[in-house]
């Protein structure tokens, strides 16, 4: 019968996608939702960590590296405590990856001082000599934020004049330290 | 009264050239990405560094070599099946220029930096648009000359086409939802946990609409056409098509076990992604059966060797990836080289292969000429056969050995490795891939030299005709 009618053959197909995409992702966004922390409870972004996180998403890091601890044993060990929903309830996109070719960050925040994180991402391999990792020595550029603004706005993030105004002379490398000392903390633990 | 049908066949070597076009391009991105791995020397900052060029490689691969052939194929098969011409030709050239033209932008600002992150879907909200309008286009061309068909039974593989126009639209739609900051950056519309869930039921399921759905309307139709001999059962292909639609949607959370996506969700995907072995070797089977007494032409028709090459790796594709799918499995190999290892199994085994015999076949039909060279054609199967080979083994026993070496404790309980000495390991997989890649594009070098050749032999044959 549906060998005849393309249309109808079309509407079930749709029809068909429809309930597997109602049952495992319209679905769970009431499970998923219910552990949103209040946005006072966690302080989402500052205006230099959101710009430094989107020089992550910009430079592709998520191509390298995941943020998303499992609960599995040799990532509890090597990492830290599992992520929790609540942990990424602000992150927009997510950044979990799909690939550690370089370690997770998850829990990376305050593991290193600022200097560590300069140093390495002017030359990884003087940290680690097989490090395939390259250098991000160009991210020393003055940061454009001529955006920040309208972003935390977007967003939905508290921010304060002086903050945005704090941002002048700061380069985009600045940002980016400041976006991996923040990545963990106040939420999770990290491994002792 | 047999009414002569004339196809609009320029627009299929518009999509079929140009699809050629952007694969050599994801080809020779991917090569010098697999050294960038292996020596960091090779990023060129700031446009040309890893983290920039590999969303360059699976888009060019994904939508301009997959979208655009499949483009050029799903117009061939759509006009002999309804034995129509294209409903209308001037909105199929219009999508030809637009598709490029979104192609090489998309390119060029991911480049630059545009890029949303959410993989397959990198591109930014005004080329995200692009990309509907050029889909809107195609799929009302497609669909207006299936209802204005002269032939009134609909072949299985135009279940597959109408099935992938529907399932791409809605999956890309929902997984672009954005809030624009300014042109050219924009945030996700849902956050974290449920921006993953949503991600991956749309990554998993570019694999359904994109990777499998497409190459199996290919599969159905030109395994008949080259072996001269019927499909195997076209029931089986029907139960298969509907198993197949409706389970490949609950699967998308396999890409996230032991993350804080619900444990039901996950528990769900396992389970789905563990039935759909049947559709999977539903096809599989349909093709073996299909060549019963056929056998000898494996040895005689390159075209055939392609075809069940190509069935085959989907075979091993479909048994891998439920394995894949279960917990357990997972939490040994997910995040490591076995992953890309499963990936290009698919992509350049599976749906390439597939996607080549489909050319081979339609070009010297267009031209009314024979193929250039067997011979060569044959070369290219063995050097993409041994390349893809290299290429996934290498990367499945390197994800296998990190996976051991990450887990593995000492008698305290402590680690025994540290995340760098892990790597330090991957070195030799790494070249063995590299060099797997540059046999896949030998071979591809030379099947873009074949096809140019018969193109240009066509050309003289025809001006000798008209002296």
């Amino acid at each position: 019968m549906l060998e005849k009618r393309p249309v109808i053959l079309l509407v079930m197909a749709a029809a068909a996608i429809m309930i597997g995409t109602v049952v495992t992702v319209v679905l769970p966004f009431r499970w998923i939702s219910a552990q949103r922390p209040a946005p006072s409870a966690q302080a989402p972004y500052n205006a230099l960590q959101l710009e430094g996180r989107d020089i992550y998403i910009r430079e592709g890091c998520n191509n390298c590296h995941t943020q998303t601890v499992r609960s599995v044993v040799a990532d509890v060990l090597r990492y830290g405590e599992p992520s929790r929903a609540e942990e990424s309830a602000f992150d927009r996109p997510f950044l979990w990856g799909s690939r550690r070719t370089g370690p997770d960050l998850a829990r990376i925040g305050r593991k290193y001082p600022d200097q560590w994180h300069y140093a390495h991402f002017d030359n990884p391999q003087e940290f680690a000599p097989r490090s395939n990792m390259p250098s991000y020595a160009f991210l020393r550029l003055p940061l454009d934020t001529s955006l920040t603004e309208r972003k935390m706005r977007t967003l939905g993030f508290r921010y304060t004049n002086e903050e945005i105004a704090a941002l002048k002379g700061k380069t985009e490398m600045d940002a980016m330290v400041a976006y991996m000392q923040k990545l963990g903390i106040g939420t999770g633990k990290r491994k002792q | 009264m047999e009414e002569r049908v004339t196809y609009n066949d320029d627009i299929v070597k518009g999509f079929v050239f140009s699809g050629i076009f952007w694969g050599m391009a994801a080809l020779l991105v991917g090569i010098l990405i697999s050294y960038q791995l292996i020596d960091p020397k090779l990023n060129y900052s700031p446009y040309f560094t890893y983290g920039r060029l590999r969303p360059l490689h699976t888009n060019a691969a994904l939508f301009g070599w997959g979208i655009g052939s499949f483009m050029g194929l799903f117009f061939y098969m759509t006009e002999r099946l309804t034995r129509s011409p294209l409903w209308s030709p001037g909105l199929a050239r219009l999508q030809l220029y637009l598709f490029n033209i979104t192609i090489a932008l998309a390119g060029i600002s991911l480049l630059a930096g545009m890029n949303r992150s959410k993989e397959y879907a990198e591109l930014e909200w005004p080329l995200a648009i692009m990309i509907v309008v050029v889909w809107v286009i195609f799929s009302v061309n497609v669909l207006m000359t299936i209802i204005r068909r002269r032939e009134e039974q609909m072949y299985i593989s135009l279940w597959y086409i109408i099935a992938t126009l529907v399932g791409v639209a809605i999956l890309y739609v929902v997984n672009n939802l954005e809030v624009p900051v300014s042109f050219t950056k924009s945030y996700s519309a849902f956050a974290g946990t449920n921006d993953a869930n949503v991600q991956w039921w749309y990554g998993h399921n570019a694999v359904a609409m994109v990777l499998t759905t497409p190459p199996l309307a290919i599969f159905y139709y030109f395994l008949p056409k080259s072996t001269g001999t019927p499909i195997y059962s076209h029931r089986i292909g029907i139960i298969a098509f509907w198993s197949l639609v409706f389970m490949y949607l609950w699967t998308g959370a396999h890409h996230l076990l032991w993350t804080p996506v619900p444990d039901w969700v996950q528990t769900l995907a396992m389970a789905f992604s563990i039935m759909l072995i049947a559709p999977s070797w539903g096809a599989v089977f349909n093709g073996y059966l299909s060549m019963n007494g056929q056998w000898h032409q494996m040895r005689e028709n390159y075209l055939v060797k392609f075809l069940i090459f190509g069935i085959s790796f989907y075979g091993l594709q479909t048994l891998q990836g439920p394995a894949q799918a279960v917990r357990t499995f997972s939490g040994f190999i997910h995040y490591t080289d076995w992953v890309p290892g499963h990936v290009h199994n698919g992509a350049m085994g599976w749906v390439s292969l597939v996607v080549f015999a489909g050319i081979y076949f339609i070009i010297p039909r267009i031209y009314r000429t024979e193929i250039h060279s067997v011979r060569l054609a044959n070369l290219h199967f063995w050097l993409a056969f041994t390349g893809q080979l290299i290429y996934s083994v290498s990367l499945w026993t390197a994800g296998v050995q990190q996976g051991w070496m990450l887990r593995a404790t000492n008698p305290d309980g402590s680690l025994s490795h540290t995340f760098m000495e892990t790597v330090a390991e991957l070195y030799p997989y790494w070249h063995a891939r590299a060099a797997g890649g540059l046999i896949y594009l030998a071979g591809f070098a030379i099947f873009v030299w074949n096809i140019v050749m018969t193109v240009r032999s066509s050309r003289r044959q025809q001006a000798a005709e008209a002296a």
